[in-house]
């Protein structure tokens, strides 16, 4: 362990002073600066942290369920635990956590306090009674008296059923983020009024390109959800296109991953490098990166569809090309946020090829979480690479393999970012000093250790084509050849390391919840929220990098040549043929 | 803009590497012969798959396994919680000889895998999922249903017997 690390010693200079009540002065927080956006972020984060705790949960019965380890629910009860981990994980914790990220760092870097409350007011309440409506009815499924349920996962494929108001529910949280993105932009057209001539500062723009990118795919969802589904279990029209409908989620299935990915770029890029007490290596590739992804995450759905029947191969070929290109802007990211810890560790006197590496800040949770989360997502960037091969998909296709990848990516690259900035956030957005710091400190490293156990033996179970979403993988005329290991061994390991997971997450939560209710207003903070300033600045970028309109537009373009046949394909025979009935779960 | 040496070298690094995964893809198709599932079963109302009227429909058949002069063609209908044929008598192939499959389904998505193997399709009810497949070896493949389709999903299972030429009996043309 490296030697006590103080929080941006070498930018403390820069740091303001409040005075307190009793006359002794404090770090200036970012509470003290917009109180009103650190309480929309609060609430966010807050609603965040309730999801993400239910949805942990399911997340332990599950393993112990499917691994055979313990059983406490029938298994046709799975599908409903199975939906409320997805949902809960996936849509809420992800929604809200990084709208409250997201309010902070927009609010923080353009220096400029939301525009307008009535609207924030507005967009935080549809997400709210959204989420409400879609996780009453998920529950509701555990209980027999009440005559609705939404068994359906979070892909909710017609032509299984849910309840209308679980539809319902869910378009109402992707429209309320759509406010959540108004209210941004509205801060940016208010800071460029007075600054007419400035580069956009980069964690806004971070902000801005992703919301772009979040505009163009969550369309499709919210046509898929509105236009046909909330009127087919309705029973206004009596049947839809299963294939339409699918093609639809994944055109939103493959970005939304980015759109939970993004935010914690946000924070690699403009947080991890101070922490690791340095600065970021060049502000023009971020916003490179940042482009990239808007312009290529949404043409590629299609390679989530690689074994379905009628769509035509070539369509597929366009979007794994698509893909593999789009590892570029991650790989930068991996080369950006690499090179940035080292200047860190190298400013603090570290020297050697990889001696370095010891001389990082470990025992701050807010740093080795952030650093763990993003060797898990490399990890996880080299199974997706197997995932995007039209011909390797094959392979492990719907097999455990996958949710093996997206544990590594949403669930710790995401989740463990998230968890890890809270650690450094939530005293900044609160006043109060973070509490239990010593749980803290070992958080990230219960939850990678977890997260390993689980995961490569997921991936194992994948390759012996053990299936995903299933209460029982266990068949009478079906045995599964290890090709590394052994079944039982994998089984054992996957229930170790989500029963980890679950201590990791209850972890987090007493942290939090410690912080909230212990914690004293108006403390000295350890942490600031100065971001130094990187080592390559946008000066000498071309203006042109800034031209969200231009960008907006070449995304949309790509979009259109990559899905405009393919959906023409499936209009032509007929809107809602070849057509199916709701069929109840 | 200035960009770093060793930034730009990465770069570089990283569309070789881009590239090259498209490469092994493109062998695999031209090498080895992977074929996707595409379009080329065609579309078929499920209604009709689920009254059972199997002779309305032009590209599917009666669920069975046919011999027929360009190979061996295998009709299967994946239905809650059921492939048929499949679950409750094995779908029998000869070895060394294309069989190609064409499911589909009556009522939700369902998932055809032989488990352990790359073939692996979706079955989506509209869609005729069409797909060739030449088993070397005698053997014994489970058949996995890997898209959740309701309450009893983790019950849909079933077996692909691949048995010698000599032994196979295929239906009537």
């Amino acid at each position: 362990m490296a030697t006590e690390h103080t929080d941006g010693t070498a930018f403390e200079s820069d740091e303001e002073y409040v005075e307190v009540d009793d006359g002794t002065r404090r770090r200036r927080a970012f509470v003290d600066q917009f109180p009103d956006a650190a309480r929309t972020a609060r609430i966010c984060l807050g609603i965040a942290f309730a999801a993400f705790g239910v949805g942990a949960l399911f997340g332990l019965i599950q393993a112990l369920h499917r691994t055979n380890a313990l059983r406490i629910i029938p298994s046709s009860d799975y599908y409903t635990i199975l939906t409320g981990h997805g949902v809960l994980l996936a849509l809420v914790f992800t929604t809200f956590g990084i709208a409250g990220l997201f309010h902070w760092a927009n609010t923080r870097s353009l220096g400029v306090a939301p525009t307008s409350r009535r609207l924030t007011q507005g967009w935080l309440w549809t997400m709210s009674i959204g989420t409400a409506l879609a996780a009453g009815t998920i529950l509701a499924g555990l209980v027999e008296e009440i005559p609705a349920s939404a068994d359906v996962l979070y892909t909710f494929y017609p032509p299984l059923a849910a309840h209308p108001l679980f539809y319902i529910g869910t378009a109402l949280l992707i429209i309320g983020s759509w406010g959540a993105g108004l209210d941004w932009f509205l801060q940016y057209r208010e800071w460029r009024q007075s600054n007419p001539d400035s580069r956009i500062p980069l964690q806004s723009f971070m902000v801005l390109t992703t919301m772009l990118m979040w505009y163009l795919c969550s369309t499709g969802v919210a046509i898929e959800v509105v236009v046909f589904l909330i009127p087919w279990s309705l029973g206004l029209i009596s049947q839809v296109d299963p294939l339409l409908t699918r093609t639809l989620f994944w055109y939103f299935g493959h970005p939304v991953v980015y759109f939970w990915l993004l935010p914690a770029y946000v924070v690699w890029y403009t947080v991890l490098p101070k922490l690791a007490g340095g600065r970021l290596f060049s502000d023009p590739l971020a916003r490179v990166t940042f482009i990239l992804f808007l312009l290529l995450s949404t043409p590629v759905g299609f390679h989530h569809q690689y074994t379905d029947p009628g769509i035509a191969s070539g369509y597929k070929l366009v979007a794994m090309t698509n893909t593999f290109f789009l590892l570029l802007p991650s790989l930068l990211t991996l080369f950006t946020v690499v090179a940035s810890m080292e200047h860190g560790a190298r400013q603090g006197g570290a020297t050697g090829r990889l001696a370095w590496l010891k001389d990082l800040p470990w025992e701050r949770p807010e740093f080795s979480g952030i650093a763990l989360a993003g060797i898990m997502f490399a990890a996880g960037g080299f199974s997706g690479m197997i995932n995007a091969g039209m011909n390797i998909n094959y392979l492990i296709h719907n097999t455990i393999w996958v949710p093996g990848h997206f544990h590594l990516t949403v669930g710790t690259a995401y989740a463990l970012t998230l968890m890890a900035v809270s650690y450094w956030l939530i005293p900044q957005i609160t006043g109060k000093r973070l509490q239990f710091r010593g749980l803290a400190a070992i958080q990230p490293f219960v939850w990678f250790v977890g997260m390993v156990l689980m995961s490569n033996a997921m991936h194992r179970g994948g390759l012996a084509g053990i299936p995903r979403r299933t209460a029982e993988p266990q068949y009478e005329q079906v045995s599964f050849d290890a090709v590394v290991g052994t079944v039982g061994e994998m089984r054992v390991q996957i229930a170790i390391g989500g029963t980890l997971l679950f201590v990791g997450a209850l972890l987090f939560l007493i942290v939090m919840a410690g912080t909230w209710l212990l914690g004293k207003p108006d403390s000295q903070l350890r942490v600031n929220g100065s971001l130094p300033e990187p080592l390559s600045g946008p000066e000498e970028s071309p203006q042109v990098l800034d031209n969200l309109k231009l960008w907006t537009a070449i995304a949309v373009a790509l979009v259109l040549l990559a899905y405009g046949v393919p959906i023409y394909d499936m209009l032509a025979d007929g809107i809602l043929a070849p057509g199916s009935p709701l069929i109840p779960v | 803009m200035h960009v770093h040496r060793f930034e730009r070298l990465w770069f570089a690094a990283s569309l070789v590497l881009i590239v090259a995964f498209l490469g092994t893809i493109v062998y695999g198709a031209v090498g080895p012969g992977v074929a996707m599932v595409d379009d080329s079963g065609g579309t078929v109302e499920p209604s009709v798959i689920a009254n059972g009227d199997y002779e309305a429909a032009d590209n599917f058949r009666e669920p069975g396994v046919y011999d027929t002069e360009s190979g061996v063609d295998v009709y299967v209908v994946a239905r809650q919680y059921l492939f048929q044929p499949g679950t409750t008598e094995p779908i029998r192939v000869p070895a060394g000889e294309p069989v190609t499959f064409h499911v589909t389904s009556p009522d939700v998505t369902h998932g055809f895998n032989l488990a352990g193997t790359n073939v692996n399709s979706m079955v989506i009810p509209g869609q005729v999922a069409e797909f060739t497949v030449t088993f070397e070896e005698t053997d014994e493949h489970g058949i996995v249903c890997h898209e959740y389709c309701g309450s009893g999903h983790h019950t849909m299972e079933g077996k692909v017997v691949v048995v010698e030429q000599s032994q196979f009996e295929g239906g009537e043309n």
